[in-house]
């Protein structure tokens, strides 16, 4: 930031008085959106660049290593299911990590409300709606507690929730019992991991989310174009909009190949937790793009004391970060435990957490607080669970397993640090 | 500029927007401020001058409510009132310009200027709108250096940013503008820009706070002069009954002459 820049802009600026702003017209051309893009990427905020050439090289890699069983209807549908708690539990880490914080305790609450879940339908023989709430609710109520220490008391997250990983796996263990498994028979429980969408049905809402997509990019263009506002160019709207349809329908068009291994049986169409995530997906962005409460939380991130001085209650943004956080995580366990058809002591322990950070990471949240999406958890929890598969048809032993994850985990959070460093010194 | 001649505050018209009196601040068992009395008028600029340490920050702090003075009377347009929190400075129609800004450096322009008070549609942010408002205020205050409304704050340079500081104070219909030491960080041509855009605010009908350690920049642009010394004002009179080493020796000594301080309020 230096004299010279200003100067050299008004000499190069606009001299009609009262229009400033000839650089949003430059920028609604194709170039200048190209440009601009290329000075984001300089500047350090590489987006959704590394998860997106992680799943390409990822998804390249374990084709070439296992050939006809990596890249095959059952194996990505597996991939997916796999994925989404995964998804899931980062998408509420997004929101801690946009304040700055952490909750290393995300995994084991996603546990707790596991096995709340499971109590509630094997022992109270409540019905699935009865054990979906409880566990939601529960998760709400952790999130509050957490958010409290953090923001009231004023206790740094790392400790409140490194406390609260070893507390809340003591409750899980008392919930389960040493050893016990308890097993979750509940049908619509079970489905969401292990049963399909109707056909019809999925290429219905796949139809219905690409156009839906393109419907809503377009009225926005063309709104803002007509209010003379800052836009992107058409052709980068379009774009966008055909990439979504194509991998929208891609993705259905795979699932609804039958992948059945005997010929006997069909098995075919869009795990339900896919749809789940979405919907997840879709609500969580429009909270942090589109409301107030979103945009409060980008400024709490990026400058506390700023968003205090603009009148905004830092505090109750504090405690709502991990009030969603944990109710996401319940959610997490909700799918954990749909997919394992049980719940054992250990639920959510072990590498959840990890997981779910690494995957919020690489999707391009920054553990600086400030940068993140609900759409970097979709994009990271996908590489990790591609890692997490691959690995496991390569048939790599355990401790490999643990310390490829791990590595993978800091190089994401090594590639946050030098784009920091870097947007610090761009200026 | 087609402002009307400056008449350096000597008359100074109609009342007050700000007034305080008798105003203490301490920390502690510091005590920051000692009875300040300060008179602020709309369409003027008040330049705010005094040594690091005599409490300018801590003044305006308690006029925008975030430290609450500890006693004194706060008149605002002629109506006593009470600054406890920022939304009570904000409601009045006061806006501060920090000299650490005070901007989030992940929204872009629009997002910073409405920020804590967004415009809605229902649950929805109303971006266009916001958008709209903003260029125009931008525009109003004839600023040309800003290549987009909707660049993030980090690619900003120091001069735009406290552009889009002190434009955001200017979007809410604010009375009162108050700017701790704009020009501080700047350079030669970002500073010009400052001065003219602190000028065209007074011109605009804002009372302005101005705070500087620069004698030129007083000089240039402020219509009145009030000088802090160890938390007490030395002085609050037009810039035309004043000259440079008066207020050098205002703010060094606390007395220039037979303006500033008493012997007794020196000795302690
Ligand atoms: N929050 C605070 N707590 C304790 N002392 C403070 C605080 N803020 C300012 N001070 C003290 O008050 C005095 C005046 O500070 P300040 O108002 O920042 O001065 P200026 O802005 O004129 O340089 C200084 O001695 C400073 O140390
Ligand atoms: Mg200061």
């Amino acid at each position: 930031m230096s004299s010279n820049t200003l100067t050299a802009a008004e000499a190069s600026g606009p001299q009609k008085p009262a229009a400033g702003f000839e650089g949003d017209r430059q920028d609604n051309t194709l170039g200048g959106a190209v440009r601009g893009y290329l000075d984001k990427l300089r500047g350090g905020d590489l987006g959704a660049l590394p998860a997106v050439l992680g799943i390409i090289t990822l998804g390249i890699l374990f084709t070439v290593l296992r050939p006809g069983t990596f890249l095959t209807p059952l194996n990505l549908a597996n991939l997916a299911v796999q994925a989404t708690p995964i998804i899931v539990l980062a998408m509420g880490l997004v929101f801690v990590l946009l304040l700055g914080e952490i909750d290393l305790s995300a995994g084991v609450v996603s546990g707790v409300c596991s096995a709340v879940l499971a109590q509630v339908l094997v022992q109270s023989g409540f019905g699935w709606p009865v054990a979906v709430l409880a566990a939601i609710v529960t998760g709400a109520v952790i999130g509050m507690f957490t958010g409290s220490l953090v923001g009231m008391v004023g206790i740094p997250s790392f400790v409140v929730t490194l406390a609260l990983f070893l507390g809340w796996q003591g409750v899980t263990l008392r919930l389960i019992g040493q050893g016990g498994t308890v097993p979750v028979r509940e049908p619509v429980i079970r489905a969401l991991a292990n049963e399909n969408l109707p056909l019809a049905v999925g290429w219905a809402l796949a139809v219905l989310v690409a156009v839906g997509y393109a419907a809503i990019e377009l009225w926005r263009w063309r709104a803002k174009r007509a209010r003379d506002l800052a836009h992107q160019p058409l052709v980068l709207v379009v774009l966008r909009v055909v990439l979504m349809a194509v991998v929208v329908l891609g993705v259905t068009a795979i699932l609804s190949e039958d992948r059945a291994l005997s010929a006997a049986v069909d098995l075919a169409g869009i795990p339900y937790a896919i749809p789940l995530v979405i919907l997840l997906l879709l609500v969580v962005t429009f909270v942090l793009s589109r409301t107030s409460f979103g945009r409060h939380m980008y400024a709490v991130g990026g400058n506390a004391e700023a968003a205090r001085r603009a009148g905004i209650n830092v505090t109750r943004i504090r405690v709502m970060a991990f009030v969603i956080s944990s109710s996401l995580a319940a959610i997490s366990g909700i799918l954990a435990t749909s997919r394992l058809s049980s719940v054992t002591p250990d639920a959510g322990a072990g590498n959840t957490l990890l997981y779910a950070v690494g995957a919020a990471v690489i999707g391009g949240t920054s553990l600086f607080g400030g940068r993140g999406r609900a759409r970097d958890a979709l994009l990271g929890g996908l590489v990790i669970a591609i890692i997490a598969n691959g690995l496991g048809l390569l048939g790599v032993a355990a401790y490999l397993n643990f310390v490829i994850t791990g590595g993978v985990l800091l190089l994401a959070a090594s590639v946050d640090a030098l784009a920091r460093r870097r947007a610090a010194t761009a200026r | 500029m087609s402002a009307p001649e400056r008449d350096h505050g000597t008359t100074a018209v109609g009342r007050p927007t700000l007034e305080l009196r008798g105003v203490d601040k301490s920390f502690g068992a510091v005590q920051v401020l000692h009875d300040v009395h300060l008179t602020v008028y709309p369409g003027k600029v008040t330049a705010l001058v005094g040594d690091n340490g005599a409490g300018k920050s801590t003044l305006i702090k308690g006029i925008a409510g975030i430290h609450p003075f500890d006693s004194g009377e706060v008149e605002f347009e002629g109506e006593r009132v009470t600054l406890h929190s920022p939304r009570d400075a904000a409601k009045l129609g006061i806006e501060v310009v920090y000299q650490d800004l005070a901007l989030a450096d992940n929204l872009d322009v629009v997002q910073n200027m409405f920020l804590g008070r967004e415009r809605k549609r229902g649950v929805l942010l109303d971006e266009q709108s916001m958008e709209v408002a903003a260029r125009e205020t931008l525009a109003k205050l004839s600023v040309r250096t800003l290549k987009s409304v909707r660049q993030l704050v980090s690619s900003l340079s120091g001069g735009q940013r406290q552009t889009v500081a002190i434009a955001k104070a200017v979007l809410w219909e604010s009375k009162l503008v108050i700017l701790d030491e704009p020009t501080a960080a700047l350079g030669v041509a970002q500073t010009r820009q400052v001065l003219d855009l602190v000028r065209r605010l007074a011109d605009a009908g804002h009372a302005v706070v101005f705070i500087t350690h620069n004698m030129v920049d007083v000089f240039e642009v402020a219509d009145r002069v009030a000088a802090l010394y160890l938390g007490r004002v030395a002085a609050d009179v037009p810039i035309d009954q004043v000259d440079r080493t008066q207020v050098i020796e205002l703010i060094t000594s606390g007395r220039s002459g037979d303006l500033g301080l008493s012997a007794e309020d020196l000795e302690d």
